[in-house]
């Protein structure tokens, strides 16, 4: 097993390099200067000179880029071209808002997700199972922008019960060394940073939530249809065994192996961002900061993003295989 | 009768003294200012941005300024100056006893400081910054030299008028040496100027917090904090101002407008912004080189139509280059009036009576001065249909755009402008002079060249006295509307909406909005 691990770590670096090479080429031919969108209408020939100069894009690509990889492997990604500041550092100040919003939202997507999934297949065709068919149709095909406002007006206009947007309200100040809020405000014992970022979370991390829910609920719905068919499910019924033990130690373990990939997937996905749902509810975090630098053509913080983004979609799908071993005992790496 | 009087009088003395009574301004609280992008730095000299810039006024000053709702520039770290005959020698005389919030004094020194570090690249803190205001602002100046403690000397390499307005821009705030060696490369998340708010923290994407500055020399803010909160969508940005958990904000949808007026907790604020949306018809390509040609296509287009339709309230139809809140806004001029069977005559008359194809371009986004780009286009070209021009929309991503202007590839084209310093010189001068029309650098687009014009704006810059630049200016806006190398299409206004409780809060016509005077009555 730690050979196994050691073996998929060490092929990370050659697809870190492949990720890298293809990004540093692909984002330089979509067309765009930055230096005229950083300038731009009041730009004049000597400011865009000196400041391609300044950011090293006068130098043919292919210099660029060994500068480039020559950096990265010493672990500096550069500075970002619009604010100055060091990549690894935007990256360390936005990820974990994202972080804690994809965590709180799978947390919400997937215990609702497994529960419908599985209270579905269970009631196969009754009323329950139709029902969770409209959410998982509902949550895949509603646009989340339109929910969230959806949700702000009702919870946060209407009845007052949940802050609008943002992460904690402005006028607190909590510099939390994690990026962190809820997990280090627990942590220190700050109940009032914690209750006010708990209330900050609902909103987003529910309408998000929604996303991954649909499809871990569809998933484990054909999943455990599929598993409940099976002969020793008969068998465990025969035995005698309570049909809650049956559905969930016996089928629901063995139904497990689809929806842990699709849990991984959606993980991984919402951990590059949720942009629209950074958007909507005010959340500073690596979607938004993503999505801006394209837009300004931020060379250095792209690439920085994207290879993070794909270190992190590798990882988790290594995490995903552990998981599997440890679900089903017949699954052995070697 | 006496009685009465006096009774009168008794009553108007209470009313108004409850009345006004309530409008002394009150110290203490915190306003949040929510905003639609955060900022991208805080170094005055080396960001570009709106965003950027309204904290950045906040925290830092510059020897001159503007005065409120008006371009008129007034001394701030400065007290007076005064101008050599050859209008080459500009001398200020320095306010004193004034700190940076460091404590560092403010003196010559560190105005000196403050501009070497912009454009002298032997300077050792040049290399931090990208300094990209510093080829427009600071193109006259040869040196800075220190007189004495409290006095310094600009040096520029010709006579330029409208330097003192570039002194008056964000870019040519006043930093504090001390901080700028102590973070170097980290100055812009690091800001220490002399202005009222000092910087407290900056959450990215999130929040900027600053506290007042108790030890300011213009006497300290009303209020205790202000804090800039992102929030990028503007419905929600709406909904946290009518639930009150924001006090002010701007960027606002059009849309929005009437119920904002309607509400009875918010006040409303419009003020015209110093910019203008064009179209510029490049005189360098068939047919727009016929003036009769340019002349129709600004009979053709119903411009009161259009700002009617896609600027919803903001915007006024424009007929000079430059809003008529400038200085030296002609409005004696008189613009081409809608009218499409003129055109149709005009286009007959230049050896058109059928039209022509052509191509139409856009802005991809929107911008400050075009909230709907695309729409405007397809206004434009419907109207241009109508008189036979059939027009082809073309559209590319924001800096393609710009660059291709830039290179004269289009034939007709829309673009804006907004004034960096609110000095006619900085519109009509960069889009509209001969010496601005030069292939792939560009910020004449319609490549437009008289000669008469080039004389006039060069001796406008040349120019002190006001009553004189002004008459240079007017008579430019005729020029140029007789030459039609535009479609003059709008201008538009700023608008911010608060809470009713905040009080002498006022959007200015060039700078950001300055919380120095804003207090809360709550």
């Amino acid at each position: 097993m730690y050979r196994y691990i050691i073996r998929r770590l060490l092929i990370m670096i050659p697809v870190m390099i492949g990720v890298s090479a293809v990004v540093f080429f692909l984002i330089r031919s979509i067309p765009g200067d930055p230096a005229q969108i950083l300038l731009g209408e009041h730009s004049s020939e000597e400011a865009l000179e000196k400041i391609r100069t300044q950011l090293g894009l006068d130098k043919p690509k292919i210099i660029q880029f060994f500068y480039f990889l020559y950096n990265m492997i010493k672990g500096d990604l550069g500075r970002s071209f619009l604010t100055n500041e060091i990549v690894s550092i935007e990256i360390y100040k936005h990820f974990p808002a994202t972080l804690e919003l994809t965590l709180c939202s799978m947390i919400f997507g997937s215990t609702v997700g497994l529960i419908l999934g599985v209270t579905a297949a269970t009631h196969r065709n009754s009323i329950i199972d139709y029902i969770t068919t409209v959410i998982s149709v509902a949550g895949i095909s509603m646009p989340i922008f339109w929910l969230g406002l959806i949700a702000i007006i009702i919870f946060s206009i209407k009845f007052h019960i949940l802050p609008i947007s943002g992460r904690l309200d402005p006028t607190i100040t909590f510099k939390a060394k994690t990026g962190l809020i809820i997990l280090e405000s627990l942590i220190r014992g700050d109940f009032t940073v914690f209750k006010d970022a708990i209330y900050h979370m609902i909103l987003p991390a529910v309408c998000l939530g929604t996303i991954p829910l649909a499809s871990i609920a569809r998933m484990t719905r054909s999943s455990m249809l599929e598993v409940l068919n099976q002969d020793f499910i008969r068998t465990a019924r025969a035995k005698g065994l309570p049909t809650r033990k049956v559905i969930y130690t016996h089928a629901l373990r063995n139904a497990l192996i689809p929806v842990v990939t699709v849990i991984g997937l959606q993980f991984g996905s919402l951990l590059g961002g949720a942009v629209l749902t950074e958007t909507i509810f005010a959340w500073p975090g690596i979607g938004r900061l993503s999505v801006e630098a394209i837009n300004a053509r931020d060379y250095p913080v792209i690439q920085g993003c994207i290879i993070f983004f794909a270190f992190i979609f590798v990882f988790i799908n290594l995490l995903v295989d552990i998981i599997y071993a440890f679900i089903d005992p017949r699954i052995r790496y070697e | 009768m006496k009685k009465l009087l006096g009774l009168l009088l008794v009553i108007f003395l209470l009313v108004s003294s409850v009345a006004f009574g309530a409008e002394t301004p009150k110290y203490g609280g915190t306003l949040i200012f929510g905003r639609g992008g955060d900022s991208v730095g805080l170094d005055p000299a080396d960001v570009t941005d709106g965003e950027s810039t309204r904290v950045t006024e906040m925290i830092f000053e510059g020897l001159v300024g503007f005065k409120g709702e008006t371009t008129d520039i007034v001394p701030v770290l400065a007290t007076s100056w005064k101008v050599s005959n050859d209008g080459k020698v500009w001398t200020f005389k320095l306010r004193k006893g004034v700190r940076f919030h460091d404590g560092t004094p403010f003196n010559a020194e560190a105005v000196k400081f403050s501009f070497d570090r912009q454009f002298d690249k032997n300077h050792p803190y040049y290399k931090y910054g990208k300094w990209e205001y510093a080829e427009f602002a600071l193109e006259p100046l040869e040196k800075v030299e220190i007189v004495d403690d409290y006095t310094v000397r600009f040096i520029l390499k010709y006579p330029f008028s409208p330097f003192l307005a570039n002194l008056a821009m964000f870019s040519c705030a006043i930093v504090s040496p001390t901080a700028v060696k102590k973070y170097g490369a980290d100055f812009f998340k690091n800001p220490v100027g002399t202005g009222p708010f000092k910087f407290v923290e900056w959450v990215p994407k999130d929040k900027i917090v600053l506290e007042a500055n108790t030890d300011y020399w213009g006497g300290r803010p009303y209020l205790d904090k202000l804090i800039f909160r992102v929030i990028p969508d503007n419905s929600v940005r709406w909904l946290e101002l009518q639930r009150g958990t924001i006090d002010a904000m701007d960027g606002i949808n059009p849309d929005d407008i009437p119920a904002i007026k309607a509400d009875p907790n918010i006040t409303f604020y419009q003020v015209p912004a110093l910019n203008i949306c064009y179209l510029a018809m490049n005189v360098e390509k068939k047919p727009f080189d016929n003036v009769l040609v340019r002349r129709a296509i600004n009979h053709a287009i119903n411009k009161k139509a259009i700002v009617d339709a896609f600027y919803r309230g903001i915007g006024i139809v424009a007929k000079n280059p430059i809003p008529p809140n400038m200085m030296g806004y002609n409005d004696k001029v008189k613009d081409y009036e809608y009218n499409p069977e003129k055109a149709k005559q005009l286009l007959a008359k230049a050896g058109y009576p059928n039209g022509f194809e052509t191509t139409l371009w856009t802005p991809p986004i929107p911008r400050v001065y075009i909230p709907q780009p695309t729409k405007v286009a397809e206004a434009i070209q419907a109207d241009l249909a109508k008189v036979g021009i059939k027009a082809k929309i073309v559209t590319y991503d924001w800096g393609t755009y710009l660059q291709k202007t830039r290179n004269g590839e289009h034939e007709m084209a829309i673009l804006g402008w907004g004034s960096d310093n609110g000095d006619p010189d900085n519109t009509i001068y960069v889009l509209l002079d001969k010496d601005n029309a030069k292939k792939g650098v560009a910020s004449n687009i319609a490549f437009y060249k008289n000669d008469k014009l080039h004389d006039i704006l060069i001796k406008a810059q040349q120019t002190t006295s006001i009553p004189a630049r002004k008459r240079l200016y007017e008579s430019a806006q005729v020029i140029i509307k007789e030459d039609a190398p535009w479609v003059t299409i709008a201008h538009t206004s700023a608008v911010a909406a608060t809470r009713k409780y905040v009080k002498n809060f006022s959007i200015p016509a060039i700078s950001a909005i300055k919380f120095t005077r804003v207090w809360l009555d709550k």
